[in-house]
């Protein structure tokens, strides 16, 4: 049973923009981030990695490097016992321990150009990378596979032997296809035929990296007790402690997860890389501490990315204006390992839009990239690059109002999205209603410089986002002010909106809350920070906690007055009774009061959430386009977003901008360059070509707010969806600048150039 | 062998015996605990390591120490004087100028430089000051709009 909650709009603190708890730690250089971690006999970890793309691993000589002095051990996968074969649940995707293992050690084959191989702890950073160096490793090289197509032809190089493939619910052997699955619902087939047009188009995409700026980094100590305390910029220091557990042999509890603040994330930093490898360094260099950061080629080569891969649309529609058939296919590239976000593709895919005939089928298919990890809205952008610019496409062709004919298609209550679930209370409508009334898709596009094109585009995006598990506990203190603990790691200011939540329901101020992020030890469990779900989850859970102070407080101010508890009331900051009115007391007194009543108060709350409220995005993008360079300079961009309820609406405007900003850096210029051997060529920031300032110009922001029945204060969730409509809004701005459909991402200045030539006819 | 660097930083004159090869960045982290200066790339790509050497923003992790020597050197630690937060520092704060808050310090720095060279800069001015400072969060609308708050409050206009 999920509750429901009445919207309300008289609130006090949700609403309002506070100053961050964290600010002043993040403008003065004092916050404490992986890397700034220091312990005493600290020593450094590095490791051995690969340059092969695909290989199978004959053998590891290390003794050279044992030989260094300063070496105090070197690792291989003989050093890790074999994790079990099961799978785990990481907030934003599933992991399997065994693969996740093998990629963060690898045993018989490496995988990708960058697969850690060996591991040395040393005395400092420069003997570990010299000791490195020593390493021999031969190899047998093999052919690489470098993306789905080679993946899934006839005769194929098969990455893992032992996988047995699902498609279709039948185990296939012998495949690089680890998952293929079909929604359909309707009759498709025979709908097309009764369709006015149909439109069918293919995409392609390029691997994408989240791009965050503080490199992974894991400090470990595993002491003489077997207990293993580690320090990693995670999004989920219970995810850190759950997966460094099951890939070094011990039990959960025998591992200890430190909160440090994290540089940035995006999905990327919810798997664990380091601290299995630093943990087994330490045991095995007499409980030395070990610290480990990876760099930035590291990071590019063997973290991350984001699937890469192929997106079929066909969209069949009638001439009144409806959408009367949908077949979409997609195919994922996994990395190394199956994983990849091909489920969240179909969920995205096209749930913006009430079809009643729909299929959709999805493939996971390993290629020899890095083990995906989840990117802000995984597997969302992809869908949305081939969805929207068929329905650009559909629109010019019939002449159709491109808002008008969204709004006649769109999702709401009860529609049946491609999955086959039926959405709850959404803001699609009310989205786009205000994105059509807006200044920017009613002014005029202006005129660019001279020999410029300029065009708009629009696009739109979806996300499910997150429910799941959170604790928060509350601490009065004499002052009548509260600490907070949570569990959530903060990546753009989640102190805050779960702060502010918990003071709403107090009565007080939100600086009056005093958030802090403890270790796995002193905090419930709290899932990853991811999936859009923090806000909606952990403030939930400090709703409730708050909620149970009060409760607590009432009882005691019955105490202190000799009154019933029933005849307490609290409104407004204040205590009273309901028979009396003489009786009253704001909350800080009653706080200062409490040593007579019983006691100190804390309260704790654990939940768990199954349900969230889904969300949609739709941007509008002017750009011109230099057709002498192929350059594309984003001048007018607005994002439009149903956030449910804004908790702090410059974080949500801030959201909203950072995912913008990435789904544009997607589009137009980011991709993983590969050379013709399958390895990544430009891993650097340099050559990875990631906006600029000067790259974009502000971003307009224009927050919509449905309430989510589901959260007592209206909260949706607003990370993941801004990422997705980008995807679409660029090329159709292309597209109304210059006339041509670009069909493969990145759209950068090269390949416009070569599609204007092509247009030109040569 | 190690060499010998003479720095000041934020205003305290150092002494200090470093291998050949380390770096400014690396003195800063390890050797004096300033970790407030952040490495995100080793490659002067993003700019998360700024610091001002002799007053000009520079990317601390392509600097060897030894280059520094006899240098006057401001990190983040030192933008704050007698107890108050530098204008860039409170206007990052308060037009909340961040979300993770890694490339704040080398952003902040930067930030510096662009008002000291120009106390009124336009928004293009400051987008093209920051160029080489990468934010993977904000999406840089609400750095620029700090910036010109601080622009605002120091006098500019």
């Amino acid at each position: 049973m999920v509750a429901t909650f009445e919207e309300k709009t008289d609130y006090s603190v949700v609403g309002t923009r506070p100053i961050r708890h964290d600010g002043l730690d993040k403008v003065t250089g004092r916050a404490v981030y992986g890397a700034d971690v220091k312990l005493p006999g600290l020593i450094w970890g590095d490791v051995l990695r690969t340059d092969q793309v695909h290989a199978r691993i004959l053998s590891i000589d290390t003794s050279e490097a044992e030989k260094l002095p300063g070496v105090f051990a070197v690792v291989t996968h003989k050093d890790f016992p074999i994790a079990a074969d099961v799978e785990v649940e990481t907030g934003e995707e599933v992991l399997n321990m065994k693969r996740t293992q093998d990629n963060v050690m690898a045993s018989d084959k490496v995988l990708y150009r960058g697969h850690v191989v060996a591991g040395v702890a040393a005395v400092d950073r420069n003997t570990a990378t010299e000791a490195v160096r020593r390493i021999k490793v031969e190899y047998e090289t093999l052919p690489p596979v470098r993306n789905v197509d080679e993946a899934m032809a006839d005769g194929a190089p098969i990455l893992l032997e032992d996988l047995v493939g699902n498609h279709f619910g039948e185990r296939v052997p012998n495949t690089n296809v680890a998952i293929a699955v079909r929604h359909e619902f309707g009759d498709p087939d025979g709908a097309f035929d009764e369709c006015d047009l149909v439109v069918e188009r293919e995409v392609s995409l390029e691997s994408v990296h989240q791009g965050y700026i503080e490199p992974h980094n894991a400090t470990a100590v595993w002491d003489e007790n077997d207990h293993v305390r580690v320090w990693e910029s995670t999004q989920g220091m219970f995810a850190v402690k759950e997966q460094t557990a099951a890939l070094v042999g011990l039990p959960d509890s025998n591992v200890t997860a430190e909160s440090v603040e994290i540089g940035g994330g995006f999905g990327g930093k919810t798997k664990t890389y380091l601290s299995p490898v630093a943990a087994i360094l330490s045991r095995k260099s007499n409980h030395r501490p070990v610290k480990m950061v990876m760099d930035r080629p590291a990071i590019f080569m063997a973290s991350g990315p984001a699937p890469g891969g192929k997106v079929r649309v066909k969209m069949g529609v009638t001439k009144d204006g409806k959408i009367h058939a949908f077949d979409g296919k997609l195919r994922y590239e996994a990395g190394g390992y199956p994983g990849s976000s091909f489920t969240a593709g179909i969920n995205c895919m096209r749930a913006a839009y009430d079809v009643a005939n729909s299929r959709i089928d999805a493939y996971d298919v390993v290629v020899n990239k890095p083990k995906s990890a989840a990117y802000r809205a995984p597997g969302s952008p992809q869908v949305c690059f081939a969805v929207e610019t068929v329905v650009d496409e559909i629109c010019d062709t019939m002449g159709w109002d491109k808002m008008q004919f969204r709004l006649d298609n769109a999702s709401k209550e009860g529609t049946r999205n491609g999955n086959g679930v039926m959405f709850n209370r959404i803001g699609l409508v009310e989205m786009l209603e205000q994105a059509r009334d807006s200044d920017h898709w009613n002014s005029p596009l202006g005129e660019p410089a001279p020999g410029r094109k300029r065009g708009r585009g629009v696009g739109v995006g979806f996300w499910m986002n997150g429910g799941g598990k959170s604790t928060v506990d509350l601490m009065l203190q004499d002052d009548g002010t509260v600490a907070m603990n949570e569990g959530s790691q903060d990546i753009g200011g989640s102190r805050a909106s779960i702060a502010m939540q918990a003071a709403e329901v107090l009565g007080l101020d939100a600086h009056d809350v005093h958030p802090s992020i403890p270790n796995t030890d002193e905090i419930g469990y709290t899932g990853t920070t991811g999936g859009s779900r923090v806000t909606y989850a952990t403030g939930f859970a400090a709703w409730e906690a708050a909620i149970k102070m009060v409760d607590e407080m009432k009882v005691r101010a019955a105490t202190l007055w000799g009154i019933d508890e029933d005849d307490v009331q609290f409104s407004d900051g204040m205590f009273s009774s309901k028979s009396d009115p003489e009786l009253s007391l704001g909350f800080k007194d009653l706080a200062s009061r409490l040593g007579d009543t019983g006691g100190p108060i804390s309260t704790t709350s654990s939940v768990n959430l199954a349900a969230a409220g889904n969300a949609f995005g739709l941007h509008i993008c002017d750009l011109d386009i230099d057709p002498d360079t192929g350059k594309t300079d984003v001048v007018r961009y607005s994002v439009f977003q149903d956030a449910g309820k804004a908790i702090h609406p410059s974080y949500v405007e801030n959201q909203m901008q950072g995912g913008a900003a990435q789904g544009i850096g997607w589009a137009l210029n980011e991709e993983y360059f590969m050379n013709e051997d399958g390895s990544m060529a430009n891993f650097s920031f340099l050559d990875y070509r990631m906006p600029t300032s000067l790259d974009l110009p502000m971003l307009e922001t224009h927050i919509v707010e449905v309430a989510n029945p589901m959260h007592p204060f209206g909260v949706r969730g607003v990370g993941e969806v801004p990422i997705a409509p980008p995807l679409g809004a660029i090329p159709n701005a292309i597209n109304d600048a210059i006339g041509v459909r670009l069909q493969e991402q990145p759209m950068k200045p090269g390949r416009i150039l070569e599609a204007l030539a092509a247009k030109n006819g040569g | 062998m190690n060499v010998e660097v003479t720095i000041t930083v934020n205003g305290t004159a150092h002494r200090l015996s470093v291998p050949p090869r380390t770096l400014l960045s690396t003195l800063l982290r390890d050797e004096l605990d300033l970790t407030g200066t952040h490495v995100g790339c080793d490659t002067s790509s993003c700019g998360a390591c700024t610091v001002l050497v002799d007053g000009d923003a520079t990317k601390s992790c392509t600097m060897f120490a030894a280059q520094a020597d006899g240098s006057s050197v401001t990190t983040v630690e030192g933008l704050a004087s007698n107890g108050e937060l530098h204008p860039i520092q409170e206007a990052f704060r308060e037009k909340h100028g961040l979300q993770c808050g890694f490339c704040t310090p080398g952003m902040m720095i930067t930030a510096v430089q662009i008002l000291e060279r120009n106390p009124s800069p336009s928004e293009a001015e400051i987008r093209s000051g920051l160029r080489g400072n990468l934010c993977r969060c904000t999406g840089y609308h609400n750095i620029v709009a700090a910036v010109q708050h601080a622009a605002a409050n120091s006098g500019g206009d």
